[in-house]
């Protein structure tokens, strides 16, 4: 699969980076043929074969719905780049008309 | 005499407990030790010798009335520094995570704290543990001790180097496609990947949920036991961790041959690509397996060749999925100065993250994204099935798979990182185990002409670490690769 700056541009939307015009140059070079040489895959015969999210299996783990003891908010504000008044600080979401 | 930081665990222990040394003796040593060595090494991230030296001093007045001991009790150990301590920062060798200091340790260190071990420090890896020769590091790559120029292997180098180097008694690492048996046989040292779900990934800052798991890394087979016994359990706080009683894993050890025990070799291991110095050590160590009684048969393993394309769509699916979490706003990095909400997550996630990492983010969300899903993630999916069948279908033959951990041994620092499909070549050996679940080990097998170690790799079925370690510990037992040291003066 040939993958264009184009199409860099656009997974690189996707996942919320910004990249520069070197980095489009070589992840589009690289991720050619990294995703070329996936498609070897194509020789698997996987028609009707059941995927595999985890090896465990699908069984659900399940536990009483009591309240407990958790992370007090001090600490877990403790990390945050900016905060006030024990929340996060981000920029304004919301534009003003 | 032997010095304090040669001894094992196991060795270490038993002085200790005797009296024979005291934790401020083992400290002490230790630093001695990583202030001689780790200019050259560089396997830590964040050195905690101090805050382990007031921890021994507690430890030995706690101990003064009556010398109560745990296996781990005054052990001085590193863990890979994508494991949360809390009050320790934990980097992840990756700018984005800033200052980041947890609030909370993993399970896996509330166990190691729960019998008073000494945490000497934090090693390093590659950034977020994607990369197979620490070189993906914020940090700065470390070396192999058994040649400063070549890579110590990855992505826990630093703590397979800082166990082959004596800066610490045992390590932790963590294993998503390799990451613990590939640097332990790199570095000449031994490295468990248990079974998925044996131990806990609470804390664990993931990379692959499906994929990862945490593991010991050791100086010799008895160690990674007793290391094993300490993490393996089930925790309420990870849903995939096995409900399943836990062994006491040093009893395997007491039978010394492998009588009665079926061993397979998959060909599919030995194809062209395999360096021939690796190839003679590991035939040379199935040979000592069947001298010891191993019944030896050949096992195929059909869908081999297509595990690094199944890993590199699965892991990095995950991936994409669990790094979207660093966005500036709960911890870490946060870049100054941009316009607006999205501005920040974008400018942020540009400056934290280094190259490998941006690469898997790319791949994995294309993966994913609409109208490739079914090509390329759902394809991965349905063959990671057919690989887990493969070895499904082999253990009704066998109790036990050998083969080599790497193609080659450590390569030379800057040999591969220009060429990511070759980097992600040399986990070859290595991933298909992860993509089924299964444990495994790492062992010394030999060195190559340069003196770079190799290693053999024991696969075993779910939730039958006590058979890989009884067969490692017996090959171990009847070669002396383990008396070999690097010299590192």
């Amino acid at each position: 699969m040939k993958i264009s700056k184009q199409d860099v541009e656009q997974v690189a939307k996707l996942a919320r980076l910004e990249i520069t015009e070197t980095e489009k140059e070589a992840f589009a070079q690289q991720l050619s043929g990294i995703l070329t040489y996936v498609e070897k895959l194509n020789a698997l015969k996987t028609a009707g074969v059941e995927p595999t999210a985890s090896v465990p299996g699908k069984t659900n783990v399940f536990r009483e719905d009591k309240p407990r003891p958790s992370l007090p908010v001090e600490k877990a504000l403790a990390n945050a780049p900016e905060q006030a008044d024990g929340f996060f600080v981000v920029p304004k979401i919301i534009e003003e008309r | 005499m032997t010095g304090i930081h040669q001894l094992t665990l196991a060795d270490l222990q038993k002085k200790f407990t005797a009296g024979e040394v005291t934790a401020r003796d083992i400290v002490q040593a230790y630093t001695l030790r990583i202030n001689q060595v780790e200019p050259k090494v560089k396997a830590y991230i964040t050195q905690t010798k101090d805050a382990a030296m007031a921890q021994a001093d507690a430890l030995d007045e706690k101990l003064k009335g009556w010398r109560r001991t745990m296996p781990l009790t005054g052990m001085p150990v590193a863990i890979k520094d994508n494991i949360c301590t809390e009050h320790v920062p934990t980097t992840c060798a990756s700018r984005i995570l800033g200052n980041f200091v947890p609030p909370y340790d993993a399970t896996v260190i509330a166990r190691l704290r729960g019998q008073d071990y000494l945490l000497l420090g934090k090693t390093n890896l590659d950034e977020f543990a994607m990369g197979s020769s620490t070189e993906n590091s914020a940090f700065g790559p470390s070396r192999n001790p058994w040649n400063i120029s070549h890579v110590p292997g990855g992505s826990s180098g630093g703590s397979a180097a800082a166990v082959a180097a004596d800066e610490c008694v045992a390590a932790l690492g963590s294993d998503t496609g390799g990451s613990i048996r590939q640097p332990a046989a790199l570095c000449g040292v031994v490295g468990l990947k248990p079974t998925y779900g044996r131990v806990s990934r609470f804390g664990l800052i993931s990379f692959a949920s499906s994929l990862d798991q945490i593991g010991p890394i050791t100086k010799d087979v008895t160690d990674a036991a007793i290391m094993l016994n300490v993490i393996a359990a089930h925790d309420p706080l990870d849903s995939t961790s096995a409900n399943l009683p836990v062994s006491d894993y040093t009893k395997a050890l007491k039978k010394k041959d492998l009588k009665k025990l079926k061993i397979g070799v998959p060909e599919e291991f030995f194809a062209a690509g395999i360096d021939p110095e690796v190839e003679q050590a590991v035939r040379a160590a199935i040979g000592e397996l069947k001298n010891l009684g191993g019944e030896i048969k050949e096992v195929s393993l059909p869908t081999t060749d297509y595990a690094v394309a199944i890993y590199y769509l699965v892991a990095t699916a995950e991936a994409s999925s669990n790094l979207a979490r660093y966005d500036g706003v709960k911890y870490g990095l946060r870049t100054k100065q941009t316009k607006d909400l999205l501005d920040m997550y974008v400018k942020t996630r540009q400056e934290g993250f280094g190259p490998e990492v941006k690469r898997r983010i790319m791949l994995g969300t294309y993966a994913l994204s609409a109208g490739y899903y079914d090509a390329y993630y759902g394809k991965a999916q349905a063959a990671r099935t057919m690989t887990k069948n493969d070895f499904d279908e082999a253990f009704k033959e066998v109790d036990l798979i050998v083969t080599p951990v790497t193609p080659t041994p450590a390569f030379k620092l800057g040999e591969k990182s220009e060429d990511p499909l070759q980097m992600y070549l040399s986990d070859i050996f290595t991933i298909s185990v992860n993509l089924a679940g299964l444990p495994a080990i790492s062992i010394p097998c030999g060195f190559s002409k340069a003196g770079l170690p190799i290693g053999l790799q024991i696969i075993g079925r779910p939730f039958e670490e006590e058979t890989i370690l009884r067969a490692a510990h017996a090959y171990e037992q009847a070669t002396d690769w383990r008396a070999k040291k690097p010299n590192l003066r």
